[in-house]
C-alpha cells in the first residue's frame, strides 16, 4: 500500500511532540473533523510512539520506529512499528479498576483503545495500527471519545 | 513550553504552558520533589495554558499525589480544559484528584 505519509524516527521521547505536530497538520485538511483531530488522534499517536520507543525499543537509540500514516475520505489509518520483540497487549490490565488507579503506568494502550475506532496489533505485537474515522459521528464524549 | 512555578500564602503553583507529556514529564516530577523536599506541602498544578496531557503526564500526576499525600501534604488541579477533562474522566483519575475551574478556586481553603 502506498502510504501518504512515512516518518523514521530514533528512540528519542523528545522527538514525539514534534513528529506528532507534523502528522496532525498534514492531516489538517479534514477540518470538519479538527477536534478529533486534536484530541483522539493527537493522544492515541503519542501514546503509540512512546510506548515502541520506551518499551518496544527499551530506549535503544539506535533503534528506529516508522510511523506510515494513510488518508483517505473516509479515515486516517497510522501504523507504528517498532525494532522490539513484540508484547500481548492483552497482558495490560484495566487501568480504571480501583487496584490500579494509583498506578503511576498503564494507561497508554487503554487510552489509545478509547479514542481510535480501531486499535489492531500484529501478532508479534511490535506493529499497532491506529485507525480514526471520518465519515460517522461516534457516541459518547464530544469529538468520539467513548467512555 | 515548560513549568512557571510561584510560591503564595504557602501554596506552591506549578502552570503548565505546552504539553505535559513523556517527553517533558520528568521536569515537572523533578521540580514539584525539589519543593516537597524543601518542606513545601500545598499544591495546586495549573492547566489554562496546557494543550494536551498523554498517559505518562497522568502517570507523573498520580505518582507526585501520592508522594505529596504520604508527607501530609495537598495536590489540587486547576483550568482543564474540556480535552483534558475528557481524558481525566475516561481513565477515572477525576475521582482521584480535586480538581477546579480555576486556579483562584483551587487556592481557596488550601
Amino acid at each position: 500500500m502506498e502510504h501518504d505519509l512515512v516518518l523514521e524516527l530514533p528512540s528519542d521521547v523528545r522527538s514525539i511532540e514534534h513528529a506528532v505536530e507534523y502528522v496532525v497538520r498534514r492531516c489538517q485538511t479534514f477540518e470538519d473533523h479538527a477536534h478529533r483531530l486534536r484530541l483522539n488522534f493527537r493522544v492515541g499517536l503519542t501514546e503509540a510512539l512512546s510506548n515502541a520507543m520506551l518499551y518496544g525499543n527499551d530506549h535503544d537509540p539506535s533503534k528506529r520506529v516508522r510511523v506510515e500514516v494513510t488518508l483517505t475520505a473516509g479515515a486516517i489509518r497510522a501504523r507504528i512499528t517498532d525494532q522490539g520483540d513484540g508484547f500481548d497487549p492483552c497482558s495490560i490490565p484495566d487501568p480504571t479498576c480501583p487496584e490500579n488507579l494509583m498506578k503511576s503506568g498503564g494507561r497508554g494502550v487503554f487510552l489509545m483503545r478509547q479514542l481510535l475506532d480501531e486499535v489492531l496489533y500484529n501478532e508479534q505485537g511490535n506493529e499497532v495500527t491506529l485507525v480514526l474515522r471520518l465519515n460517522r459521528a461516534l457516541p459518547g464524549l464530544e469529538g468520539g471519545a467513548r467512555a | 513550553m515548560g513549568f512557571q512555578v510561584s510560591r503564595s500564602g504557602g501554596v506552591t503553583l506549578v502552570e503548565v504552558d505546552g504539553q505535559l507529556i513523556v517527553g517533558n514529564r520528568q521536569e515537572l516530577k523533578q521540580k514539584v520533589l525539589e519543593h516537597l523536599e524543601a518542606g513545601d506541602r500545598k499544591y495546586v498544578i495549573d492547566f489554562a495554558n496546557t494543550g494536551y496531557i498523554d498517559s505518562s503526564g497522568l502517570g507523573v500526576l498520580v505518582s507526585l499525589s501520592k508522594k505529596i499525600r504520604e508527607q501530609g501534604g495537598e495536590l489540587r488541579l486547576s483550568s482543564l480544559n474540556e480535552d483534558l477533562r475528557t481524558l481525566f474522566e475516561l481513565t477515572k483519575l477525576d475521582t482521584l484528584f480535586r480538581i477546579t475551574d480555576t486556579k483562584e478556586k483551587a487556592l481557596e481553603g488550601l
